[in-house]
């Protein structure tokens, strides 16, 4: 508790794009809540800070901290561990913290290959050939920046975490509805779920909420939004659309399927599900309608990017994690 | 170490044809490599891609996936399903740096130990020459799944 008698409250950003606290400011007058009920002592994006202000904080003194962003570099993971440190109740927030994200996507790649493509490549204005150390001296002293990870992890990966709350980013009325029972736990008036436990999110897959028909799939060619005139009733699978929604958690409302577009699996894997991307492949090669090896591949060619599209927001998350050229020396 | 090398091999057969047919082998003592532990389910069609991904990130460097002849299917289909399973997973695997020889399908009926015991032969064989794959979650059985060496701090070089 701080000298004003309200919990503490912090969130921080990794690995991530800023989106994750847009959608926590986008929960409109709630945030007034979250004011009147906390102190925050440390969000980067929203007022000033500095890491020794935490480093100075006892133990265990922050109640709730949202994590957004993957762990990519030395300072995310330093940062994860003294978030860990000082606060009760770690929460992975979003989809970096929770299954790696985009960023994730990087372990498709070797780390050097990424170096290369960003500093040495065509479209980098780089003349000199000026590549950042990790370490520089001039003459006010000596300049750090953090180093880079092989491949990229999760939160859950580098420190303990209390609860999940997945979402690319977590839809804004999920988030109201967390401050909402975590003011209610510190008004005693509800319980924290188990620890582990995924919240703000649904327990079933984002076809359960989505208002399309569905019927009998059968596909013998897979498109893209922009090649077919979509109709606005039926399952966009079962019109040839990749959509995720069979292997994704749902707790977004399947925004995206009723607006025409599919769902690209941003809540993550649903309940029960160790490996998102062997998920999807079940219920894609499912709806396959061959049973000719050479149809069948002919089908598939319609899936330019396999990995890409499977495990678009779940690599770091996944059973493997990443390609091989992103561990191999 | 390539002549010391022992590929581990993690086989998924049906109960109706391919573990038969690895019974069949095994009742008319023909010779295969023990390099393959084989795992019965009820239908390749119960194959979850899960499965061969776990046995990769825990330190398999093959999977061999076993089903009755299209059309045999026990259960009509569904090793059908399998197939269509098997050429998406191939795919992905590949992008994931995964040879595509490491996961081999196989059809072979009950009367067919000596396909199966050759096959496995052949596979064993194949794997040998192209090494292993050591993926880097499975160091060791305490630690597999842990957080391994190759994933932390080494400096990027352009």
């Amino acid at each position: 508790m701080s000298k004003n008698g309200k919990p503490k409250f912090a969130m921080y950003w990794a690995a991530s794009c800023g989106g994750c606290e847009i959608a926590v400011l986008n929960i409109h007058e709630k945030i007034l809540d979250v004011d009147a009920n906390f102190e925050v002592v440390f969000w980067p994006v929203a007022m000033d800070a500095k890491y020794k202000d935490v480093e100075a904080m006892p133990d265990e003194s922050i109640l709730l901290t949202l994590f957004n962003g993957a762990i990519r570099n030395e300072e995310n993971e330093h940062l994860a561990h003294l978030l860990r440190r000082k606060s009760k109740l770690l929460v992975a927030f979003g989809s970096c913290a929770c299954e790696g994200c985009i960023p994730a996507l990087a372990n498709l790649s070797n780390v050097n290959e990424i170096f290369s493509t960003v500093y040495s490549t065509i479209s980098t204005d780089n003349p000199n050939g000026i590549i950042p150390q990790p370490r520089y001296a001039v003459p006010e002293g000596e300049l750090h920046i953090p180093k880079l990870f092989p491949m990229v992890r999760t939160l859950d990966q580098v420190v303990p975490v209390d609860y999940f709350m997945p979402g690319c980013p977590p839809e804004s009325h999920q988030i109201a509805s967390v401050i909402d029972l975590v003011i209610q736990v510190l008004e005693g008036k509800a319980e924290l779920p188990p620890s582990g436990s995924v919240i703000g999110a649904g327990h079933s897959t984002v076809c359960d909420d989505c208002p399309r028909k569905r019927g009998i799939k059968k596909i013998t060619k897979f498109a893209r939004i922009q090649d077919i005139e979509i109709d606005p009733e039926i399952c966009l699978l079962e019109q040839g659309i990749l959509c995720s929604g069979p292997a994704t958690r749902n707790g977004c409302e399947a925004k995206c399927p009723s607006a025409g577009s599919p769902c690209i699996g941003c809540y993550g894997p649903a309940e029960g599900s160790v490996d998102y991307g062997a998920r999807l492949m079940t219920a894609i090669a499912s709806v396959i309608d061959s049973n000719d090896p050479v149809e069948i591949e002919r089908i598939l060619d319609g899936i330019p990017d396999p990995a890409g599209m499977f495990y678009r927001f779940n690599l770091a998350g996944s059973l493997l994690r990443g390609s091989k050229a992103s561990w191999q020396r | 170490m390539t002549d010391t090398f022992e590929p581990v091999i993690i086989g998924f057969t049906c109960n109706w044809c391919s573990y038969r047919a690895a019974d069949m082998a095994g009742t008319a003592r023909m010779k295969y490599p023990p390099n393959i532990r084989l795992i019965r389910l009820m239908c390749s069609g119960r194959l979850d891609p899960t499965f061969v991904l776990k046995a990769f990130a825990g330190g398999a460097d093959a999977v061999l996936i076993s089903g009755c002849h299209p059309g045999d299917c026990h259960y009509i289909e569904q090793n059908y399903k399998a197939l269509r399973r098997y050429l998406l997973l191939r795919r992905t695997l590949e992008q994931l740096g995964i040879e595509p020889q490491r996961l081999k399908l196989l059809w072979a009926s009950a009367a067919e130990g000596a396909i199966f015991a050759s096959e496995i032969t052949k596979l064993v064989e194949e794997i040998r020459t192209l090494g292993p794959l050591n993926w880097p979650t499975s160091n060791g059985y305490e630690k597999m799944f842990a957080t391994p060496e190759e994933m932390v701090l080494e400096e990027a070089k352009a």
